[in-house]
């Protein structure tokens, strides 16, 4: 372990705007700006998921092009997925507290970070920008699968919207390999005295192994991007068979398979459902153990949870491609072990709810979304199983079921963590607090909105509706699924709206909000130990080394209930 | 300080948990939300839904009882001690969610999904009535074998959308008398149907929801699946597969009906080339 | 108002500004603006810089004939319309495929007759009404037309279904995009000569049309009688070209003076 000190004066705070927050090397800064560029591409998400909503509760209105509806639902999903949750819960917050949690004065490789940051800021305006050009942007899913995405000829939006989708995600990977690489260095090796792997809170332990499965996961995607290039703009045929027939004419192409795309795909898609939610969950932790004044029930259990979710995840994802004609056995060997990845969720649900037990809940913002986040995770991992078991997802594949499933678990857990985390760390950040009151407005729009409309989509994927379906009303026996659309929509409104008032709250508590010292929440782990904002290099003085677990909440021998993890023991 | 009442953002909470969790079982018990089912295998995909839903029902109504009941509990104040746990009790405590969790989702797996899948991609039955579809952006085509009851050869490089969907080859003279039908698919009731998947260009998937039936269709793979339908009746072929911005249009009529209309029927196509 | 991927990228690209606050992020102007709106790409062939302008109100020159099939006419095949019963019932179940045509005097329709060779020195007033193509009952109306390069084309729904014109093109650019029953028209040009350009309907597969796009006003479609008549030609020596979508095309090298109108006749063979 490298000694913090090593880095004892090496930084000096930055003098000039540019250099202080724009080409700013901070882990701080950065996760800030990563943070700010998430709100930019989740209004712009937000938005196309209302055109998506307006037109599945008005069809015969044809309000957006067929063409143009599945662009909205593969770029909806696309940014949300990578440009929004990613950038927020991954990029965003690891950077900003995995050195305040670990005692250094900045990340492993600052100038790599800074690097990350601003190799991801072409990579979104090449993403909106495929908006502009012709035949509009990409439109084979969030997937891509091919053929669709490798021939202009399948679909308006696989010409040029569908190349600049895959450069923009190439310049995705090549930032969150580089923040990846920077987590784990940072973690492993740049700890205080004292922080030993045991003693890390749990939200650290979770960026790690988000970081390791993304190490791990990422390059299948990079390969599968790149081979998708080739076959698009070089003619090679990695994923066209022979005889595919467009306009009477048959392709050139022969040899290639779609499936293997599907393969490597999957081989990151589904550990990447695990990057995003084990951060969302490790807020969580911190939060109710800091708003429940008690160490997170079952630490140990917590962390081998994550290592058991972490190998279960990267063996399991062919239970996307069930249906795809996989060998049966296949699809029996990876429906038995992806249900097993209940059992670990279910250890870390059941941890976070037993940290309650015998607690003294304080139910601000912070906490009343990580306790949506709770049963946002006992909705999609239940409804996970489903899906996993290869006999009900026959029928339920590709229908609203997944919809509504996945916008449970790396929609509404990642979206409840990010929420937890900012109201909650906010002071740390700017040196305010967010507004108590609209926090909670906030929380109430969001939560009664939010799980009826994505409650309802389970009815309807029950009810045999298909996802990706510009106009339901095409088909009769999916009448009662397709009633519900409506509904759906309003809430959807009702869920944006809510949103607005946390916008408004983040900015104006920025500049207007209550201001804070240094630990508002009477917290335990280090970064509490700074005063709020920190300063460059995180502590004026000394970096406070860890003496003790990071949860010793509720009194111990003194007169207050908690015990700051650098407290020496006596 | 403990107060008597916990505030009323607990016991807001709290109430919202217990009318979350009531409310979405009863829209999953309530309502039949399945499409009547129509094939042989159909029910034991049911069972396999239902027996989710049941064990996944008790799960999230008892989490959530249990989430109401420590949010409501435990905001009244007083001071708590600082009491970490030995590994002992973690560990004990893990044995419940470790063992239930474990048996509930293999037992779905293997106990109650297991014979309806080994049923679908299982041994073919005799008798099997073979027929194909083929996907193309956005029309099912569906060709039966014609009287010879063998299917003819096809060639991607003779297909024309207009003039020949599938691809026929006129000069194989099985080909000849190969039924083709855009979008419809008639089938006999009670007979175990076996289908040829083909795809011209992007993937499709073949879905009949009645049927419980789904099936990607893979360009450069023979797919195949099976079924009996066992209950006559007009039901509706649905494409599940993003195929392109028409997607949504690719929908086709199934017919199923009793197997001496169905052979009369067959009887009064025309082969494509005759 | 029906929206598209271009009506959505002007909001998008504001946002973007907008939060990126920055003039650093000019990259996007490279992009090439507007959506299939514009489509098109390359410039017109014809006319040429310097070429003289013809009036063909002016033109005494023409030529004629008849295009023939020889061989038994091809039975026309029956259309099934079932998946769209609207359509279905509109033809009384009997729609025909359009592919084949033959008069009962063995003469063809629908063969395209145009002037291949002999007009490059010349240019021509540009037609301000645009060509239209009409999907009504499942079919195109007209299957087979002549346009000008450059020329519009306006493209009609009739049908309260959902059709997508999909168009096939080898020298211009291809374009895709849905019409849902009830859109208002929608209009493309064709910027280079090409005969033939295809628009297909995916979702029902018996529709196809074929467009030839040609740099001067001298083409035809063949109707009753087989005939086809290029009226109002500058003098000249030309090669006279008949496509059809089942047989292929033949060439004529014909010269015709002032005053004068020759007679061509295309026979293709139905083997």
């Amino acid at each position: 372990m490298i000694e913090s000190s090593g880095h004892e004066g090496g930084h000096e705070a930055p003098r000039g705007f540019l250099r202080r927050y724009v080409f700013s090397t901070d882990h701080k800064v950065i996760g800030i700006q990563y943070f700010l560029t998430a709100v930019v591409m989740a209004l712009v998400a937000t938005v196309l998921a209302m055109l998506i909503r307006v037109q599945l509760a008005w069809p015969e209105k044809a309000v957006v092009a067929p063409e143009t509806y599945v662009s909205l639902v593969t770029m909806h999903g696309t940014l949300m997925v990578f440009f929004v949750v990613s950038l927020a819960l991954v990029s965003g917050f690891g950077n900003f507290l995995i050195p305040l949690h670990v005692g250094a004065r900045d990340m492993a490789y600052p100038f790599l970070n800074m690097l990350s940051f601003w190799v991801i800021v072409p990579g979104c305006v090449l993403m909106l920008a495929s908006f502009l050009v012709e035949g509009g942007a990409a439109a084979a899913g969030w997937t891509a699968y091919p053929p669709l995405s490798a021939l202009g000829k399948a679909v308006p939006g696989s010409g040029l919207g569908q190349t600049l989708w895959l450069l923009a995600m190439a310049l995705f990977i090549a930032s969150f390999t580089m923040g990846g690489l920077n987590y784990v260095t940072t973690i492993v090796n740049c700890r205080t005295r004292g922080m030993s792997m045991m003693r890390l809170p749990l939200v650290v332990w979770t960026f790690l192994i988000s970081a390791v499965l993304g190490l791990l996961s990422f390059p299948a995607l990079t390969a599968a991007a790149i081979l998708l290039l080739l076959d698009r703009h070089a003619g090679t045929s990695f994923y066209l068979p022979a005889g595919l027939v467009f306009g009477n004419e048959t392709l050139p192409h022969q040899g290639g398979t779609p499936l293997l795309f599907q393969h490597l795909f999957w081989f990151l898609g589904h550990p990447e459902v695990y990057v995003l939610v084990l951060p969302a969950l490790g807020i969580g932790f911190e939060v109710i153990a800091a708003f429940a004044r008690r160490p997170p029930f079952g630490y140990r259990l917590s962390v081998y949870s994550i290592l058991v979710i972490a190998v279960l995840s990267m063996i399991v994802w062919g239970h996307h491609m069930f249906v795809s004609g996989m060998n049966p056995y296949l699809g029996k060997y990876f429906s038995i072990v992806t249900v097993l990845i209940t059992v670990p969720f279910s250890v870390l649900g059941l941890n976070l709810i037993a940290s309650l037990w015998r607690g003294r809940i304080r139910l601000d913002a912070a906490m009343l979304f990580a306790l949506g986040l709770v049963s946002a995770i006992g909705i999609g991992g239940l409804g996970g199983l489903y899906l996993g078991t290869a006999t009900s997802d026959l029928y339920f594949h590709d229908s609203y079921f997944v919809v509504g499933h996945f916008h449970f678990t790396i929609g509404t857990v990642t979206f409840f963590g990010i929420y937890a985390g900012t109201y909650y760390w906010f002071p740390k950040m700017f040196g305010r607090r967010m507004d108590e009151g609209l926090g909670r407005v906030h929380f109430w729009l969001t939560v009664t909105s939010l799980f009826p409309m994505f409650l309802l989509m389970h009815y309807q994927g029950l009810g045999g509706l298909l996802r990706r379906t510009y106009d339901p009303t095409v088909y009769a026996y999916n009448a009662a699924a397709r009633g519900l659309n409506l509904s759906i929509t309003l809430l959807a409104f009702g869920l944006g709206a809510g949103q607005i008032v946390f916008l408004v709250n983040l900015f104006r508590s920025m500049f207007a909000g209550e201001r804070t010292g240094e630990n508002p929440w009477q917290a335990t782990t280090l970064e509490w130990t700074t005063e709020s904002p920190a300063p460059h290099g995180n502590w004026r003085r000394e970096v406070p080394s860890a003496h003790r677990s990071p949860y010793e909440y509720g009194r111990n021998g003194g007169a207050e209930d908690f015990v700051l993890q650098s407290a020496e023991k006596a | 300080m403990e107060t008597a009442r916990p505030p009323a953002s607990a016991s807001a909470l709290a109430a919202f948990f217990v009318v979350l969790a009531a409310l979405t079982a009863l829209g999953f018990a309530a309502i039949s939300w399945l499409p009547v089912v129509a094939s042989e295998h159909g029910p034991g995909v049911d069972r396999t839904i239902v027996y989710i839903l049941v064990v996944t029902g008790v799960l999230f109504l008892v989490g959530h009882a249990v989430l109401a009941g420590f949010v409501w509990r435990y905001s009244r104040g007083g001071t708590p001690e600082y009491r970490p746990l030995s590994p002992k009790v973690e560990w004990s405590w893990a044995l419940l969610p470790v063992l239930a969790l474990t048996v509930a989702s293999e037992v779905g797996v293997l106990v109650i999904g297991g014979p309806a899948w080994s049923q679908i991609y299982g041994e073919t039955p005799a008798g099997a009535l073979e027929i194909e579809v083929v996907g193309k952006q956005f029309e099912w085509l569906v060709r039966y074998p014609g009287k010879d009851g063998r299917f003819g050869r096809t060639a991607a490089e003779l297909v024309h959308d207009v003039r020949n969907p599938v691809g026929l080859d006129k000069k194989d003279p099985a080909a000849s008398d190969d039924v083709v039908l855009r979008g419809a698919l008639h089938l006999p009731e009670g007979r175990p149907v076996v289908v040829r998947l083909r795809s011209l260009d992007v993937l499709h998937s073949f879905a009949i929801p009645e049927l419980r039936v789904k099936q990607d269709i893979v360009p450069g793979h023979l797919g195949r699946t099976q079924f009996r339908p066992v209950r006559a009746g007009s039901y509706e072929l649905a494409c599940a597969e993003l195929c392109g911005l028409g997607h949504y249009r690719m929908s086709g009529k199934v017919v199923v009906e009793p197997a001496p209309e169905f052979e009369r029927w067959l009887r009064e196509q025309a082969g494509w080339f005759e | 108002m029906t929206i598209r991927s271009s009506t959505l990228g002007t909001p998008v690209l504001g946002l973007v500004l907008l939060a990126l606050g920055c003039g650093g992020c000019g990259g996007k102007t490279s992009v090439p603006g507007g959506g299939p709106e514009t489509s098109g790409g390359g410039s017109a062939e014809a006319p040429k810089a310097g070429a003289k302008v013809w009036d063909p109100a002016l033109g005494t020159a023409g030529v004629r004939g008849t295009v023939k099939l020889a061989g038994k006419a091809p039975k026309r095949r029956p259309i099934d319309m079932n998946r769209e019963p609207r359509c279905h019932e509109a033809h009384g179940g009997k729609a025909l495929d359009e592919s084949v045509i033959v008069n009962e005097d063995g003469t063809l329709r629908n063969a395209f007759v145009w002037v291949k060779k002999g007009l490059e020195s010349w240019s021509f007033p540009m037609p301000s009404d645009p060509a239209v193509v009409t999907q009504t009952n499942c079919v195109y109306i007209p299957h087979v037309q002549g346009v000008r390069a450059g020329q519009t084309i306006s493209i009609r729904n009739g049908d309260p279904c959902l059709h997508n014109i999909h168009a096939y093109a080898k020298r211009n650019t291809e374009f895709n995009f849905g019409q849902p029953g009830g859109s208002a028209e929608a209009t493309r040009t064709f910027d280079r000569p090409e005969v033939m350009a295809m628009l297909k309907c995916d979702v029902h597969g018996w529709m196809s049309a074929y467009i030839g796009v040609v740099a001067h006003p001298y083409f035809a479609v063949t109707a009753d009688g087989g005939r086809f008549e290029l009226p109002k030609l500058p003098p000249g020596d030309y090669t006279v070209e008949a496509w059809h979508e089942v047989y292929g095309s033949q060439a004529r090298d014909v010269r015709v003076g002032d005053r004068e109108t020759r007679e061509v006749e295309f026979q293709f063979e139905e083997k």
